[in-house]
């Protein structure tokens, strides 16, 4: 039985499940040297451009910075900082079309360079290898090193880890087609990636270190073996060209024939995977002491007149990429730009977007090139895509599941297995955009998760509080009993004990002493009660009095209620010749005549019923100004009656309530139905109250 | 600046559903060939009837469904399944069973259950069984091959029987159907069959005149063509190799066995695999996607269930060829198939 290693030395390797074989068109871009470009106009530094927190903003607007000095900051472990990639003005910081597919704006650093392209004092960590590992990991960190094959997670997180590494696997595959970025470096920059290594592997310390590179670039693995001759342990692998042999998984599996387990990373399985890219980087921040400011990013596509690599300063927005690229926009019948490969990139929603640490290509195809997908046709269940499924996955089915919006079936199908290469897009006959149907797909898993999460927490909350409150009623009533218990208990206790006897003694001295106070207290304290109560007894007599005779015997009345009943037949009075004044208007405005009637009947009842004694408002009181209260409210009930008939209702049986005695409630509501319903209740309620008010005439003529 | 926003990948193979399915109709020219060449010009005839009805029934169906005719029609399936039906029939079936076959290939086995891609079974054989269960005279009225009849017949002739059931010279099909002797010559399958009721044993059935080197004549090479269509479409990715070879094998096993069991009352594998529809069957029908298995353990199972009915069907059930039934009964359990036989995703335990 050979071992892994000796396996791998002859270039024995596994092979992993589907894959697709997309045409290459590596040597569009790969056959010259990485250029140099000019400076940008401007620069847009996105501050997070990695998978984690982003840094605290070192600079303002109006600053003057260095190249490669560090615009942000944090503590954050998942932080790493980014640079100024040239010398310069930051002239904003505001949001700023990013580089994702969503094209969102995100908050950047915008820099106009100085052109001087000056440099911060740059220090190099001398013999890092008799330094303390953390000291060369935080040099790492600082340079604002993150993963630059596409996933850009933070390399120094990455690179100490907490077990152990059995291989280290440089990942020089770039499977994508089009691509020659790393193959450009490689071939270009060997010595330097080695040298990246070999700081990996002074912090990790692996058995043995893998350094894979498809073989459809002889011309990089032929840079790296030289590169790698002087240490036996670096073996350098040509794997197959077969898409997406560059996937983390995929290369893991090709290398070991290890699997990632489900939902943990290649360290489970002894392995720890770099990109080429991260390795020059690394070399770069130790070596030079220079953060990580630029990268190599690829431009390819027809429409490019000069295709090639180009050494990009991170900001550097897209279509000053272009315009170094000649790039010929009439090429294109619909005009389209993708960031990344034609596999796994994304259209840019603007030529504005700037590079990032994981750009490695700006691809602008024909159209001839890259044919745009036709419409969706029905899928025939071919399984095509499942024999292209890098992760045997049966896409198809998870495609019907998703399209059904069977959620939970799609995720039985593991759709989250899905690394979204796109091979099973690729080949589908029938044109069906599937990785787009698996992203839906996932982003409403998420989203539903994440409601679920809140709606749980929610329900928690709640039962939390129900059963506080449970809770709480049940001490309060435990607390109650408990009370009632040790009254009850006291009580028998003192009925039984002799200490019974010492009570009822205290009581009778208690008693003894009450009495002796009431009577100290009675010769003045019994003389004020009498009086009050004498007043008292007056009071309610005169009240007895006023509303017996009211009714019965008006002869007998005192001085006092004679100017009482008399101001009551006087407003009766004018009361009538209200009545009769607005007698002409009730044909046209019955509601203002039962408005009138209704203060009529008012002042009535207050006449009638009311004691004397009681306090009125001084108004009600005296009839002068009563007489003109009420033609006042007459008038303004007439003026409301008929806005209320002309505007509202010719229905002559609608009236207010007598008890709002206003019909402005009427006119408040405006609802059809609300109004058929308030007429209803005014008319049953009119209806009563002309019984009232009849009765309250007929009382009235009496009185008169 | 406005940029066309697509989702990934950008890049897509030339390969469409109306290649493929034109690629399939290509692989199916030398066994077409070959039937053309054995038992005259009729299944020429069955072909333009059955693709006219077909494409009719299909655009007015998504006529009426308000879909875009034009586009389905192009990706050539229903003109795949009028071929496969063709085919199968008898060279000389009256032109309506033909025309009612493939109305209800399109019309009821496709369209009615949501079109392309939406059917449980596979249209041309459920068109297939539904005539043979309906016209099993009709249907089974093969002529010898052409070298051994006694009255030949030509391209008119073949029209006129198709159309009228005489032909030029006013012969019907069944005179033409009889052979030197006077008797009826049925298939290589029907007449094995027959005579094994009969009493006869294998080797007795097998010394008739439409037997060769035990295969019937002309079946023998119709088959061979197929399977050399067939390979072209493995070899061109079309199909895979699970379904044709589980079946394949399947037959031989299952016939193999039966046949050493008792080689007087049973066939040969070797007569069974160049017999009747095996080939046109194990490549071309079996192999339909939308009605085959998807998952490649689910494909062997699926192939080598279809292989065994084959024969079991052949040897006890009542009809002379079994394709259709074994593929429509294996079709029916695709579903149950494809739910257990998932395969294990990368990074998962296997399922248990």
């Amino acid at each position: 039985m050979q071992s892994l290693i000796e396996k791998i030395r002859q270039g024995k390797f596994s092979d992993f499940p589907g894959g697709v074989h997309p045409p290459q068109r590596k040597t569009l871009s790969n056959q010259t040297p990485i250029a140099k470009l000019p400076l940008p106009q401007r620069l847009y530094v996105t501050i997070k451009q990695h998978i984690g927190v982003e840094g605290h903003l070192e600079v303002r607007p109006g600053d003057m910075v260095l190249k490669g000095q560090p615009l942000t900051k944090s503590m954050n472990p998942f932080a790493v900082p980014v640079h100024a990639p040239t010398s310069g003005e930051v002239t904003t910081i505001a949001p700023h079309v990013s580089a994702h597919p969503s094209g969102l704006a995100e908050m950047t650093i915008e820099i106009r360079p100085d052109g001087k392209d000056e440099w911060i004092a740059l220090a190099p960590l001398q013999d890092y290898q008799n330094q303390p590992k953390l000291k060369v990991i935080e040099r790492i960190c600082h340079a604002g090193i993150s993963g630059m094959g596409g996933a850009g997670f933070p390399t120094h997180i990455k690179v100490s880890p907490k077990k152990n590494v059995e291989f280290l696997v440089v990942n020089g595959v770039e499977c994508e087609p089009y691509i020659s970025s790393d193959d450009r470096l490689m071939r270009e920059h060997a010595w330097q990636i080695r040298q990246g290594i070999d700081v990996i592997t002074h912090l990790l310390n692996p058995k043995h270190v893998l350094i894979a590179i498809e073989d459809n670039k002889p011309e990089a693995l032929h840079a790296m073996q030289v590169a790698c001759q002087e240490n036996p342990d670096y073996v350098v692998c040509s794997i197959p060209t077969k898409y997406p042999a560059g996937g983390e998984k995929q290369l893991i599996q090709v290398l070991t024939g290890r699997e990632v387990p489900n939902g943990g990373l290649p360290i489970d399985v002894g392995i720890m995977m770099q990109n080429v890219g991260t390795c020059f980087a690394i070399a770069d921040a130790i070596f030079t002491g220079k953060p990580l400011i630029q990268r190599v990013v690829t431009l390819s596509g027809e429409c490019f007149d000069k295709p090639g690599n180009v050494w990009a300063l991170l900001g550097t927005p897209v279509s000053h990429l272009l315009q170094q690229g000649q790039y010929q926009p009439k090429r294109q019948r619909s005009r389209q730009l993708i960031m990344g490969g034609p596999m796994m990139g994304f259209n840019l929603v603007s030529d504005q977007v700037p590079v990032v640490k994981i750009t490695n290509c700006i691809l602008a195809p024909t159209e001839r090139e890259m044919v745009q997908a036709d419409e969706e046709q029905p899928c025939i269940r071919c399984s095509a895509c499942a024999d292209a499924c890098p992760a045997s996955l049966l896409p198809q089915q998870i495609f019907w599941h998703a399209k059904a919006k069977e959620l939970d079936k799609a995720g039985e199908y593991n759709l989250f297995d899905c690394i979204e290469c796109g091979a099973c897009a690729y080949v589908c006959p029938s044109q069906i955009p599937l990785v787009h149907y698996y992203r839906v797909a996932k982003a409403e898993i998420r989203l539903q998760e994440e409601e679920k999460h809140q709606a749980d927490k929610a329900r928690e909350r709640f039962e939390a509080r129900k059963l506080r409150l449970e809770q709480e009623k049940a001490e309060r009533e435990e607390k109650h009993r408990q009370a009632a218990e040790a009254r009850r208990k006291a009580l028998e206790q003192q009925e039984s004990t002799t200490g019974n006897k010492v009570s009822a003694a205290v009581a009778r001295a208690k008693a003894r002493q009450q009495t002796q106070a009431a009577k100290e207290e009675t010769p003045a304290s019994d003389k004020v009660a009498a009086a009050v109560a004498r007043a008292k007894a007056r009071k309610a007599r005169q009240e007895q009095e006023s509303t017996s005779r009211d009714k019965v015997e008006p002869g007998e009345e005192s001085k006092q209620d004679k100017v009482a009943s008399a101001i009551a037949r006087a407003k009766a009075k004018k009361a009538k010749q209200e009545n009769a004044s607005t007698a002409p208007d009730q044909a046209e405005s019955p509601t203002g005549e039962q408005q009138t009637k209704a203060s009529a009947g008012l002042n009535q009842t207050r006449e009638s019923g009311a004691e004397p004694s009681e306090k009125q408002p001084a108004g009600d009181m005296a009839p002068s100004k009563d007489t003109k209260a009420a033609r006042v409210a007459a008038a303004v009930a007439r003026a409301k009656a008929r806005k209320a008939a002309a505007d509202q209702d010719k229905d002559q049986k609608l009236s207010p309530a007598p008890e709002s005695a206003s019909p402005t409630v009427a006119l408040e509501v405006d609802e059809e139905k609300k109004q058929r319903v308030a007429a209803a209740i005014a008319r049953a309620k009119a209806k009563k109250r002309v019984g009232v008010s009849s009765t309250d005439k007929q009382q009235d003529k009496s009185k008169s | 600046m406005s940029l066309r926003i697509a989702s990934s990948p950008h890049q897509h193979s030339k390969r469409n559903t109306g290649s493929l399915m034109r690629l399939v109709c290509y692989c199916t020219l030398p066994g077409f060939a070959a039937q053309l060449w054995f038992f005259g010009w009729g299944t020429l005839f069955q072909f333009i009837i059955a693709v006219a009805v077909a494409l009719g029934t299909e655009a007015a169906i998504l006529e009426l469904r308000k879909k875009d005719f034009e586009k389905a029609l192009s990706d050539c399936s229903a003109l795949l399944t009028a071929l496969l039906l063709a085919l199968c029939l008898p060279p000389l079936t009256p032109w309506w069973i033909t025309a009612l076959g493939a109305f209800f290939a399109i019309g009821i086995a496709k369209q009615l259950y949501g079109g392309l891609g939406h059917n449980l079974f596979n249209p041309a054989m459920v068109a297939y069984v539904i005539l043979l269960v309906s016209f099993p005279v009709a249907m089974t009225s093969w002529l010898p091959p052409q070298q051994l009849m006694q009255q030949g017949y030509g391209l008119l002739d073949s029209l006129s029987l198709i159309f009228t059931g005489y032909s030029n010279e006013g012969y019907s099909l069944n005179q033409l159907r009889s052979g030197a002797d006077g008797f009826t010559m049925a298939t290589p399958l029907d007449s094995v069959k027959t005579d094994i009721d009969l009493g006869l044993t294998v080797e007795e059935a097998m010394a008739k005149p439409q037997f060769h080197e035990g295969t019937g004549v002309g079946w023998f090479w119709i088959n061979l063509a197929y399977l050399a269509g067939g390979l072209v479409l493995l070899k061109a990715k079309v199909i895979n190799w699970h379904i044709p070879l589980s079946m394949l094998l399947a037959v031989s096993v299952t016939a193999g066995f039966l046949h050493l069991m008792s080689p007087d009352l049973y066939a040969s594998p070797w007569f069974h695999l160049f017999s009747g529809g095996t080939m046109l069957g194990a490549f071309f029908i079996a192999t339909d996607p939308v009605s085959a298995s998807t998952t490649n353990l689910g494909r062997l199972i699926f192939g080598a269930s279809i292989g065994f009915w084959v024969v079991i069907i052949r040897t006890y059930g009542g009809y002379p060829d079994a394709v259709a039934f074994a593929v429509v009964l294996m079709n029916m359990s695709v579903p149950l198939i494809d739910y257990y036989t998932r395969p294990r995703t990368y990074g998962h335990k296997a399922r248990r």
